[in-house]
């Protein structure tokens, strides 16, 4: 589904990726795991579309496509969703009427007919279920005054409401208590699917007992430097990031 | 002092002379005393120049030089049906129509008015019922320091009166809408087509109006000002308030003149004891727009809503001046102001708050956002709070930005494309303003006026 080889991006002279290569199958759960700065974030913003990161080398082949050549709406419409870490508050539009105007795009885009307001809602009260969110919240303005939590269930909502193909969660259980970890986490097993891949961006390990991983790759300064099972998140877990850290450091004179 | 009175003063000097001859000025003899002595201010005021710090950023030259006709014309051949887009739903409200600054008994329905409140021609009222008016008039907008007030008082010929008994209150909203049309070729049958070489067939009204809401009534007023044509012409508005103890009064004004048109308007608005003033200032027509909202909150307890909204794009330019006097202690008042400027249109904001020092316990908030939509738009803005109480609680604030780049990401990242994207967040931005219209009938104009202009100007975006 998504082949990522030897992606660099940088933010103004600052090159973030150095190299990334990634292959995702539909139905694979990814974790991408590492400490800060890493460029976990910029590797899923990338693979979103955002604009402010300029791609310098490599290419993203998405189900067949050049990912790259597309502007983020059509990336969307052909299945992308970027969960965000930090999702943008909109005063003045309400999830449900955002929401409905995004899923439309994205079943006009793959010839379906789009849904009416009665059809939407049925959906979307439908999908609400799965992160335990209620009505009021979604007639709310966009994330305007809602908490960590709810912006997060939020962002599940959406994805659930969309139905990507490729779904990248970018940090999705951090700032988060145990309580709504669990809904988010319980939400986003739920959506597995063996026709749907995603991509797990976190920085802790907790949120993988609850959504397993099929494969766990740590990345550290702008390149993935070591992938496993879900034994190397554990093993993450105990020992922290410092003996990968120092792994990189001893290969680093072999490389130059 | 000698007076030097530039042609262009000249021709509106000749022109006075001329109204009064006329039998347009027949009236009272008190009309005529505040007329001469408006006429005589504007005479030694002249039009602002950019040089005075309350005009320094709009200028009015292409006022002063334009030779303007004074509107005479009644509703030549206006009908109702050519009114529909800027009318109210008739069954929703009372209306006046004014056309050219008088006023049309014929396009009127004045039906639903409640007993007791007046509503119609202030000409027609300082005739029969002068003891409504002349405790009022011109008692408030003041034409000494205002050149456009002095013109509007000098040549003050008809308008709205508007009147609410005591303890009454008007449940529907009352319309006010001022239709100005280019002048009528009745040969043709159809307006003279007007264009810019054929100066001196642009016209201007003075509309007068006056609002008087007595002790303890409430009502809502809305007016309404559009062009029928794209013809130059000024509406030089006067709007003049009067809330007794305990009114409630819900003001709207929504300016949507025709393109090339100058309006300029004053409300003065004169609060008397826990009453409770909001006024909705909807700016989207016009080519050069100065609005002077002014109110006085002469007593204790008084409650003041400032709202307003300007969208302008092309060359349009608006400029909003708002005083709020704070004369009495324990009032408070709330002024939130945002604008939408695209193309190469420019926005003025002043706001001043002048608590005075009797206006202890004052409690004043002002606002004023911009969304700048474009790299040729600008904003100037500016607060001034001038306070000489020690005991208030008053805070300003101005924002000028563009539309949040990650919030556009963000919506396309849901699959909605860029201009989607561009015109939802323009339109939440504005849809504050809009939420807090109360009237309906006016807020799902505003709101239809708004999603309109927003699909243009995503279709210009496109062809860009």
């Amino acid at each position: 589904m998504l082949e990522v080889r030897n992606l660099h991006a940088k933010v103004g002279n600052t090159e973030i990726l150095r190299g990334i290569d990634l292959t995702v199958n539909a139905g694979e759960v990814h974790a991408v795991m590492g400490p800060n700065g890493s460029g976990k974030s910029t590797l899923a913003h990338v693979l979103a579309g955002r604009e402010s990161y300029e791609v310098t080398a490599g290419e993203v082949i998405y189900e067949g496509k050049d990912l790259l050549k597309m502007p983020p709406e059509e990336r969307a419409r052909e299945g992308v969703f970027l969960a965000f870490q930090y999702p943008v508050e909109i005063p003045g539009v309400s999830t449900t009427y955002f929401l409905k105007a995004g899923v439309n795009a994205i079943r006009k885009h793959r010839g379906l007919e789009e849904f009416d307001a009665i059809d939407f809602l049925a959906l979307i009260k439908e999908k609400m279920k799965l992160v335990e969110m209620d009505q009021s919240l979604v007639n709310r303005p966009l994330n305007e005054g809602f908490s960590g939590g709810e912006k997060k269930r939020n962002e599940i909502l959406q994805m659930a409401v969309l139905d990507p193909k490729l779904a990248i969660l970018d940090e999705t259980d951090s700032g988060l208590d145990i309580d709504a970890l669990r809904i988010v986490a319980n939400g986003v097993d739920a959506l597995r699917s063996k026709d749907r891949a995603i991509l797990l961006i976190t920085h802790y390990q907790r949120l993988l007992n609850y959504i397993v991983p099929d494969y766990v790759h740590v990345m550290f300064d702008g390149r993935i430097v070591k992938s496993g099972g879900k034994a190397l998140a554990l093993e993450l877990e105990d020992k922290g990031y410092d003996w990968i850290k120092a792994e990189v450091e001893l290969a680093q004179p072999t490389i130059a | 002092m000698m007076v030097t009175a530039s042609k262009e003063l000249d021709t509106y000097l000749s022109d006075f002379e001329l109204f009064e001859k006329n039998g347009a000025t027949k009236g009272p003899s008190w009309i005529h005393q505040i007329r001469k002595a408006a006429i005589s201010r504007f005479s030694e005021l002249g039009f602002p120049t950019t040089r005075l710090e309350e005009w320094k950023y709009t200028n009015v030259a292409p006022i002063a030089k334009t030779r303007f006709k004074r509107a005479e014309c009644e509703a030549n051949g206006l009908t109702a049906e050519a009114l529909a887009r800027a009318t109210l739903e008739e069954s929703a409200c009372v209306q006046l129509v004014f056309v050219n600054g008088h006023f049309s008994r014929k396009l009127s329905s004045l039906r639903s008015l409640p007993e007791g409140v007046k509503a119609g021609s202030l000409a027609a009222a300082w005739g029969s019922d002068p003891a409504s008016i002349e405790p009022h008039l011109a008692r408030h907008a003041s034409y000494h320091d205002h050149a456009f007030v002095a013109l509007n008082s000098a040549f003050m010929k008809d308008g709205a009166f508007v009147y609410v008994p005591k303890g009454k209150v008007v449940e529907r909203p009352i319309h006010l809408l001022f239709v100005s049309t280019a002048p009528f070729d009745s040969a043709q049958d159809r307006p003279v087509g007007l264009a810019h070489e054929s100066l001196g067939t642009a016209v201007v009204s003075h509309p007068r109006n006056l609002i008087v809401a007595d002790d303890g009534s409430q009502a809502m007023i809305v007016e309404s000002y559009v062009g029928v044509g794209t013809n130059v012409y000024l509406t030089n508005v006067v709007t003049e308030i009067i809330g007794g103890k305990n009114a409630v009064i819900d003001y709207y004004k929504v300016q949507r003149e025709s393109e090339e048109a100058f309006h300029i308007a004053t409300v003065q608005a004169h609060l008397d004891r826990s009453s409770n003033f909001s006024s909705h200032s909807i700016d989207l027509g016009g080519a050069l727009v100065r609005n002077d909202l002014n109110a006085t909150l002469d007593g204790e307890g008084i409650e003041c809503t400032l709202d307003g909204l300007y969208m302008v794009t092309g060359r349009q330019h608006v400029d909003n001046h708002t005083r709020i006097d704070h004369v009495k202690p324990h009032c408070s008042s709330r002024e939130l102001y945002k604008g939408l400027l695209d193309g190469k249109s420019r926005g003025v904001f002043n706001g001043k708050i002048y608590v005075h020092k009797a206006a202890q316990k004052t409690d004043a908030k002002q606002t004023n956002k911009n969304l700048l939509l474009s790299e040729g738009a600008t904003i100037n803005t500016k607060p001034q709070l001038e306070i000489y109480a020690d005991d208030v609680k008053c805070t300003h604030g101005s924002t000028i930005g563009q539309l949040d780049q990650d919030a556009v990401f963000y919506l396309r990242s849901r699959g909605l494309d860029l201009a989607t994207a561009r015109n939802l967040l323009t339109y939440a931005f504005a849809s504050e303003m809009v939420g807090r219209i109360k009237v309906e009938p006016v807020r799902a104009q505003i709101e239809n006026l708004l999603v309109t202009r927003l699909q243009h100007g995503s279709r210009a975006e496109d062809a860009r």
